[in-house]
């Protein structure tokens, strides 16, 4: 099992509380991406055992929610918005910073497996623009100085 | 100026906990109607309040309720819609990460006048922080009674799920988000039927927006009447404005239906960015038409954005100075919409692949002459034509874009080149 007992256990109190199991498909995934980073064949035909639903449902529906990366990606995954909101305040030029650097393209990961650079959709950030998420954490009113910072803290983090 | 009722407390960072928003006076609202009302004079309630959808759409809310079928002996749903991903919107997470059991009895309130024993709230994938602020009250709601079976002793049970999605602007749109719930591909449905007769797992199902749901509960404390004597005629009650892009003081603001634009954008939101000159206000989220600056006193309710040739939308506000090519926003909107498209339908999964090629081209300085109207001939054939909303959502933009920005694309095409260049810096 590549699925750990927290995420086992996590998946199956979540499935009892649907009227439906079949319901449980996208927090399993949920759960599922949040233990591995992204999503795999493997990992779902895990899923399909504990939720009882043929893995070929699992995956034709993790297929279409975009926010579960379906590739390996580095530890840090950089999402910066590229939408209107955040066009309007230099996300282009944000995204220009962070190529530089981490010495990477948008849509690479760093030699060491550390960051993935995307961009990605409006994430609701707009109020705080420009924006990124990283992983699960959302990132706001950057500045090339808050920029810095995040990298710094997060290296040392690693 | 603001008038702050949904966000009184939003700024105290202990709302959060139980305690601190029932010495606020909350759950007093549930309290209420569990023992001194029935669900029909719920409904009546909220209805004479003329609460209207703020998800977009603008429907009563109190009349979509009136909609479940008396007879149908099945299981009915409610679902809270936090998906907010309409491009400039960040509104319902200021609700769900600051106040989150505002939403929660306000959804309680809700799933009793529709007789609904199973609430979802269907958080955005991407919000993290704020589905943990909803876990954190419901679990609260649920020790204190307020959630659970047998609520304050009244016989009513209600269990409540927080449902985050995955990624897709699409699982905004109601058919598509009850899709997800069940597990599937959020692609859009059919309608007729309509979520109230036949929505999740073929069950009668109400979807309203979190603002929608957290106006609830002040309706039913100081009554729909009170409700509705805030706003204009036919736009009642206060609605949440998210203000971005090229302003001084950007951010969310609780006013009072019918106030005007120009209070939002100048006295609120401190004017212009760094004394650039005001070229284009997007009022109502990415999708809804485009105003010129000498709109700006346009009233913000449903009616006057009509009247304006826009739309009140999501309440999202974007304001684009003169320093932005209207080319590259048309690109930047139709590059997310053609994203987003489910690809069930054909004019809007193949319409907006094509729609971003055309404008990708001009944007790129290979415009050739004829694409305008290729453009507009596509949008024609998209608008009205899909299954779902989002297409019209794809297409508005650009048919406003075209109309009030002519000269500009005509220039783009015939010089190969913006008319004037959007280099924006982050700071
Ligand atoms: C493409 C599309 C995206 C939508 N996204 C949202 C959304 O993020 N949040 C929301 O509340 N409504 C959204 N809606 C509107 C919903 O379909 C629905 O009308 C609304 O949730 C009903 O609640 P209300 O009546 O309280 O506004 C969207 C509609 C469309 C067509
Ligand atoms: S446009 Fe960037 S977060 Fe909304």
């Amino acid at each position: 099992m590549i699925l750990n007992e927290k995420s086992v256990a996590e998946i199956k109190k979540k499935m009892v509380r649907y009227p439906r199991r079949k319901s449980a498909r996208l927090p399993a995934i949920t759960v599922a991406y949040r233990q591995e980073g992204h999503l795999h064949g493997e990992l779902y035909r895990e899923i399909s055992q504990i939720i009882e639903i043929p893995v070929i449902d699992i995956a034709t529906a993790a297929s279409f929610y975009t926010m579960f990366p379906k590739e390996p990606v580095g530890k840090f995954l950089i999402q910066v918005c590229h939408n209107i909101s955040c066009a309007l305040l230099g996300a282009d030029s944000l995204i220009g910073y962070l190529e530089e650097k981490l010495g990477i393209k948008k849509g690479e990961t760093t030699e060491d497996d550390m960051f993935t650079l995307i961009s990605v959709e409006c994430l609701g950030g707009c109020t705080a623009a420009p924006m990124m998420q990283i992983n699960d954490e959302f990132y706001e009113n950057l500045t090339h100085e808050k920029v810095d910072k995040i990298l710094e803290d997060l290296r040392n983090k690693a | 100026m603001e008038k702050k009722i949904l966000t009184k407390y939003v700024d105290d960072p202990n709302q959060i906990n139980i305690d601190t928003y029932l010495s606020h006076g909350g759950y007093k609202a549930l309290e209420k109607v569990l023992k001194e009302m029935k669900p029909p004079e719920v409904i009546e309630e909220v209805k004479k309040s003329g609460v209207r959808g703020r998800g977009g759409a603008g429907f009563p809310a109190g009349v979509k309720w009136g909609f479940i079928p008396k007879d149908n002996p099945k299981p009915r749903y409610l679902v809270c819609n936090g998906d907010e991903s309409e491009p400039g919107t960040c509104k319902d997470r200021v609700l769900m990460e600051s106040d989150p059991h505002s939403v929660v009895e306000g959804m309680a309130i809700s799933s009793y006048a529709i007789g609904s024993h199973l609430a979802f709230i269907y958080n955005r994938g991407e919000f993290a922080y704020p589905a943990r602020m909803m876990e954190k009250a419901v679990e609260e709601a649920y020790e204190k009674g307020y959630l659970g079976k047998n609520i304050l002793g009244t016989g009513y049970d209600l269990d409540m799920i927080v449902h985050t999605g995955g990624g897709a602007y699409i699982c905004g749109e109601e058919s598509s988000q009850l899709n997800s719930i069940e597990g599937e591909r959020g692609m859009s449905r059919m309608r007729p039927p309509f979520p109230a007769v036949a929505g999740l797992y073929a069950c009668p199902t109400i979807v309203n927006n979190v603002e929608t749901l957290a106006a609830v509960p002040f309706i039913i404390n100081n009554g729909g009447d009170w409700y509705a004597s805030m706003g204009t005629e036919k736009s009642n009650g206060t609605k949440l404005f998210s203000l971005s892009g090229h302003v001084k003081n950007p951010g969310n603001y609780e006013l009072e239906l019918g106030t005007p634009l120009s209070v939002l954008i100048n006295d609120l939101g401190g004017g212009m960015l760094d004394g650039h000159k005001l070229k284009a206000i997007i009022p109502g989220g990415s999708s809804t038409p485009m105003l010129l600056p000498d709109q700006i006193d346009v009233k913000l309710d449903y009616e006057s954005l009509v009247e304006a040739g826009s739309m009140l939308g999501s309440g999202a506000v974007i304001v684009i100075d003169e320093r932005t090519c209207m080319v590259w926003v048309a690109e930047r909107l139709i590059h997310f919409y053609r994203h987003e498209s489910c690809g069930k339908c054909t004019p809007c999964r193949d319409g907006t692949g094509w729609l971003e090629q055309l404008i990708s081209r001009i944007e790129r300085g290979e415009g050739k002459p004829g694409d305008i109207e290729k453009i507009e001939s596509l949008c024609g054939n998209i608008m009205g034509r899909t299954v779902c909303p989002l297409g019209d959502a794809a297409v508005m933009p650009i048919q406003s874009s075209i109309k009030l920005f002519r000269d500009e694309w005509e220039y783009h095409i015939q010089n190969k080149k913006c008319m004037v260049k959007s280099e924006f810096a982050f700071k």
